[in-house]
């Protein structure tokens, strides 16, 4: 999976669930600070990512992503392994 | 007073759709009506409801529909009631929240409920509970505006809505709050709560004709036709009002609540849950039977309800010795949101002089003695009125309400 490809899925997927413009979506943009997103929010954050990458993403490995671009390192690392 | 309902999302149609009589009854929308027996594929849906002025995207995605009709009705009720100027004069610590609610955001169960199924418990929103509780709206509410007073939910299903605002105003009458935005909000026109309606033979099952569906006190009603909405009214002190030059509805002159200790659903025979319920509020209106100028019924359409209410309304005020209407021809029944909108309703009617008839009452009940209010809006003599709300569990709630001080001139 292309990092591009994944940084653009993360941005619909901000679009879609926290009515953000797109070009909110960058890199550095922080879920708390910058998109107002709080725990509830982030759990179903994730749930989204992980139907739209067909990963998945143990609640333990959440611990220390604050940004879009830690999240998408993330989806990179899991899309290595089997999903499920 | 707001009301978000399937006869009008502002006063003025809502009363305009009243007095014209018109049922709000049609096709279902809101969901794929074919899982429903075809009889009861009908209901009254509030048309054209734009929550955007009242919550962001991202807030409305996580507000079940019962709490955003009930938000919006609490806004608009604060607006009308003055908004900024009153909010601005009052201690946040001294404004309140009472709405009620009969099963909460049952929307939002229903999906998520098959999520679990359907895709496992990881795939269950983290908004759930925030979403279907039924304190959700009262929490809501008080969250957007910031008060910090009493905050509470009411769920007694049909009967939240009265009970709510008797709750209200006896919340400023032993001094906990200045004002309390109180009222109820439903929206459980949902597959599973129409299905389980339709199983306890409740609705109407006249979907070859729907806006002739609810019916009440007409010999020929066959159950209730499911609403959807909120009615919220802003209640005030009375010399906090006043001190601010408040536009002023009207009065709670009178509250009551009991209960039948019957059955868990059916109204007890007689109506003398109810016929007690009503005397209470008179006596704590300190008024007689012969004070009040008409009766805004509970009037459900349902073959039971109705004859156990007008028995009631009989044994307390004599046999049609007093106007009696019920709005729920033209809304159907919005659960907890009934008991709000009929309220307003009788606010309307007090600064009128006029009741609205009730719709789809066409015929005479014998069986019932009761001067039902038909054809037309009836123009009463100006004096207080009785607002009834009954609900399974068999809890009931009477509101006796007041006009206003005449306009200053």
């Amino acid at each position: 999976m292309e990092r591009e490809a994944v940084l653009s899925g993360l941005a619909d997927v901000a679009v879609e669930l926290l009515g953000v413009d797109r070009d909110q979506i960058t890199e550095d943009a922080r879920f708390v600070e910058d998109l107002d997103v709080d725990s509830l929010g982030l759990v179903e954050f994730v749930m989204a990512v992980e139907d739209r990458f067909d990963v998945k993403v143990p609640e333990e490995r959440l611990d220390g992503i604050a940004t879009i671009g830690q999240a998408a390192d993330l989806v990179l690392e899991m899309a290595g392994t089997p999903a499920g | 007073m707001g009301v978000t309902c399937p006869a009008g999302t502002d006063l003025d149609t809502y009363w305009a759709t009243l007095k014209e009589g018109r049922s709000a009854a049609g096709p279902i929308t809101r969901f794929d009506a074919t899982i429903l027996p075809e009889p009861f594929r009908f209901a009254c849906e509030v048309p054209d409801f734009d929550v955007s002025p009242y919550l962001d995207f991202k807030e409305a995605r996580h507000a079940d529909r019962a709490t955003q009709l009930g938000l919006a009705a609490a806004m608009d009720a604060l607006a009308d009631a003055g908004g900024d100027a009153l909010t601005g004069a009052t201690d946040p610590a001294r404004c309140g929240v009472y709405v009620g609610s009969g099963v909460g955001g049952l929307m939002t169960l229903e999906r998520e409920d098959r999520n679990l199924f359907e895709k496992g418990s990881s795939r269950v929103s983290p908004y759930l509970v925030p979403m279907m509780m039924a304190n959700a709206t009262a929490g809501t509410v008080g969250l957007k505006l910031g008060w910090t007073g009493p905050n509470l939910c009411v769920t007694t299903a049909c009967a939240a809505g009265t009970h709510a605002i008797g709750e209200g105003a006896l919340m400023i009458r032993y001094g906990a709050a200045d004002v309390v935005l109180a009222g109820g909000t439903e929206a459980c026109n949902t597959p599973l709560a129409m299905s389980a309606f339709g199983r306890m033979g409740a609705l109407s099952s006249r979907v070859d004709d729907p806006t002739r569906a609810s019916r009440p006190f007409d010999p020929d009603r066959d159950g209730f036709v499911m609403g959807e909405g909120s009615g919220i009214l802003l209640l005030e002190e009375w010399d906090h009002a006043v001190a601010r030059g408040a536009r002023i509805w009207g009065e709670i002159l009178g509250y009551a609540r009991n209960s039948d200790a019957f059955h868990i659903t059916a109204p007890a025979p007689g109506g003398g849950g109810a016929a007690a319920c009503m005397q209470l509020a008179l006596a704590d209106a300190g008024l007689e039977p012969g004070d009040i100028a008409h009766v805004n019924a509970h009037g459900t359409s349902t073959p039971l309800n109705d004859a156990s209410e007008a028995s009631a309304i009989v044994k307390v005020f004599g046999e049609r010795s007093v106007p009696v209407t019920s709005g729920k021809g033209v809304t159907g029944h919005l659960v907890a949101g009934a008991g709000a909108i009929e309220a307003v309703a009788v606010l309307l009617s007090l600064r009128d002089g006029v009741v609205p008839h009730t719709a789809n009452h066409e015929r005479e009940d014998p069986d019932l003695g009761i001067d039902v209010v038909s054809g037309a809006p009836r123009e009463v003599a100006p004096g207080p009125a009785v607002s009834n709300s009954f609900g399974f569990g068999g809890h009931n709630a009477s509101v006796v309400l007041g006009p206003g001080p005449a306009p200053a001139t």
